[in-house]
């Protein structure tokens, strides 16, 4: 380099999980430790507890300040109050004083709260017990050691792996993500191309020096450290582009349409209420996924019927009649959740996932079909099943969605039945689709393709294969074609859905129904106004 | 004092908060006998569940006892101002 000032530019190739450009300061996220320290002292424990509750104090006040809805801030300060209360946390220094280890003083003292919560008769106070919850969850990762660093907005965040929780509770605003661990296909990584923030994976991150300038390009899967004053300048030139795309998209607000006047449907793709806030419904279609995996993940218990109600009955409430397309829990593969899925399969993406594991699991599914059938009640619900192989496991799901109806009408609850549909994602359920006793289809080109070439999509040296192939549009083709002529309804919802490059190719086979990930509203819309007949 | 929304988390953090402006000892009823609980406690506070339109007593004792019942009165007569 000639700017002395500089240090020697360097780049660090890796995958691209998110695309996106980014320049700034890296921060180095210090990896979680497990205090494995079994015999602390009555003072070193008690200064944990003190430690654990101010840090949580401080990290919901953070929250609280931008969390731009009435409803969450007034949750955030609730939350607030009570760790700031003697009467809650009295209890568990008593305990530590009598030799008792912090984190279990601390589920002492605050168990017996959620359970009179949970045993409230008003659904009000019923509901704040997954407030308590959280708070209990927030303290003890802090208490082992899983500290939430907070992140400042711009910086470009190196981290071994990095939860969901810790990800939205992130300010992204032109920050990127650089990790070792995860996959393009990873929860945080969906999150990632959701909210449009720029993410590469497969970084060894040790060497990366916390502070330097790094300029993160999630197109080209690279990362520049110390970039020189030329990649600055393309870097600024490049932004521009992008954030010009990004406006030509957001004004293409309303209906989509091809450019021989075709109505197209463009939903979204989501994984929680957080999503919704920041869009407008006026915008979408509809919701054409939601991941219900979510609620389940990255927390000590299973979400309770209840919980899972209000957070389904707020989407539909949010979607205003459009339709709104749960999946129920596709756990499993590469989404693990705590105390269901089991862990050391042979092979897991062959293995128990989707609805094999809930038709395993009948008291977590049963609690899912119930709060999806008191939820119809409340707007435009269809109920989708992932995973399914053959008729059977759809007509039994379409049996146990029934009995939960029955149940609930006869314990004198609003329910209805919803339309139940399948993903279809299994290459043998899109080939005899003709057997299936679906209300309407959802093809899930992720696992299609990985399933359709045998390749994984999250080995590196087999991208060639797990690509969409003419084999893959044969059988979205044939799926859309039995679907149109039987009168039922085709979407797509995976990522290929989403690719403006596959969009021509995809309306070629007869699809109408795109559910895409929000950040790639603007230019699907935008490659279906281009659209004016299959060329071919 | 009756008020149109229960003591949900929003009312009840804006009452705990103003009791603790107070010097004075505070206690929140749902009766004029009580049982009593301490006012300045969200963990009591909501204990209570108070539902929508029920009855809220206080009763004060220090030095600020009076300024104290009359700006509590005036929260819960304004419904916790925005509060629901």
């Amino acid at each position: 380099m000639d700017d002395k000032s500089h240090r020697a530019v360097r780049r660090v190739q890796g995958r691209s999980a998110a695309p996106g450009i980014a320049l700034g300061p890296l921060l180095r996220l210090a990896p979680a430790k497990h205090d494995a320290r079994q015999h602390r002292s009555v003072a070193e424990e008690h200064q944990a507890l003190v430690d654990a509750l101010a840090a949580s104090q401080e990290a919901l006040g953070l929250l609280a300040g931008d969390a731009g809805d009435a409803d969450a801030e007034a949750i955030l300060a609730f939350q607030m109050a009570l760790l700031e209360d003697d009467n809650l946390t009295a209890p568990a220094f008593t305990l530590i004083a009598q030799g008792e280890v912090a984190s279990r003083a601390w589920s002492a003292a605050i168990d017996p709260e959620i359970a009179s919560y949970e045993e409230a008769s008003d659904s009000y106070f019923r509901a704040r017990a997954s407030d308590l919850r959280d708070l209990r969850d927030r303290v003890l990762r802090y208490l082992a050691g899983e500290s939430e660093q907070i992140v400042p907005s711009g910086v470009i965040v190196a981290a071994d792996d990095m939860p969901p929780s810790t990800f939205l509770a992130t300010d992204w605003r032109d920050g990127g993500v650089v990790l070792r661990r995860g996959s393009p296909s990873s929860h945080v990584a969906i999150l990632a191309r959701s909210r449009g923030v720029p993410m590469i994976v497969g970084v060894d991150v040790d060497h990366l020096g916390d502070g330097s300038d790094v300029l993160l390009d999630g197109d080209a899967g690279t990362l520049i450290i110390d970039p020189d004053a030329e990649m600055r300048a393309i870097f600024y030139q490049r932004r521009a582009e992008q954030s010009a795309v990004r406006q030509a998209g957001a004004s293409l607000r309303g209906p989509a349409f091809t450019a021989s006047g075709e109505r197209v449907r463009v939903m979204i793709n989501v994984t929680g209420l957080a999503e919704l806030s920041r869009l407008n419904p006026a915008e979408v279609d509809g919701i054409g996924l939601m991941r219900t995996e979510f609620l389940f993940q990255g927390r000590e218990n299973l979400p309770t019927e209840e919980e899972q109600y209000q957070i389904y009955r707020r989407m539909l409430e949010w979607a205003a009649g459009k339709p709104v397309t749960m999946r129920t829990l596709d756990a499993g593969g590469d989404k693990p959740i705590k105390g269901l899925t089991q862990a050391g399969g042979i092979n897991p993406f062959l293995g128990v996932r989707g609805v094999r594991l809930s038709l395993r699991n009948l008291d977590v599914f049963r609690a899912q079909l119930r709060a999806l059938a008191r939820a119809a009640v409340a707007g435009n619900l269809k109920v989708m099943i992932p995973m399914v192989t053959v008729p059977e496991e759809l007509d039994r799901c379409r049996a146990l969605l029934e009995e939960a109806r029955e149940e609930l009408r006869r314990e004198g609850q609003v329910a209805q039945m919803p339309p139940l549909g399948m993903m279809v994602e299994v290459p043998a359920a899109a080939l005899a689709i003709e057997d299936f006793n679906a209300d309407f289809f959802s093809i899930g080109s992720n696992d299609l393709i990985q399933y359709v070439a045998a390749a994984s999509r999250d080995e590196p040296q087999l991208a060639d294969l797990a690509r969409p192939s003419r084999a893959v549009f044969n059988l979205i083709g044939h799926v859309v074609k039995y679907a149109d002529s039987s009168g039922r309804e085709t979407s797509l919802c995976g990522d290929l859905a989403g690719d403006p490059e596959q969009v021509a190719a995809l309306l070629d086979q007869g699809l109408r129904t795109f559910s895409v990930v929000p950040g790639a509203l603007g230019p699907v819309k935008a490659a279906i106004a281009r659209y004016s007949g299959v060329t071919a | 004092m009756r008020h149109e929304v229960g003591l949900h988390a929003r009312p009840s953090v804006k009452l705990t908060k103003l009791a603790k402006a107070f010097e004075s000892r505070i206690d929140l009823g749902l009766s004029p006998d009580g049982p009593w609980v301490d006012a300045k406690s969200i963990v009591k506070v909501m204990a209570t569940k108070a539902p929508k339109d029920s009855t809220i007593y206080f009763r004060a004792e220090g030095a600020d006892a009076k300024v104290a019942l009359e700006a509590l009165v005036t929260l819960v007569d304004g419904d916790f101002q925005d509060g629901r």
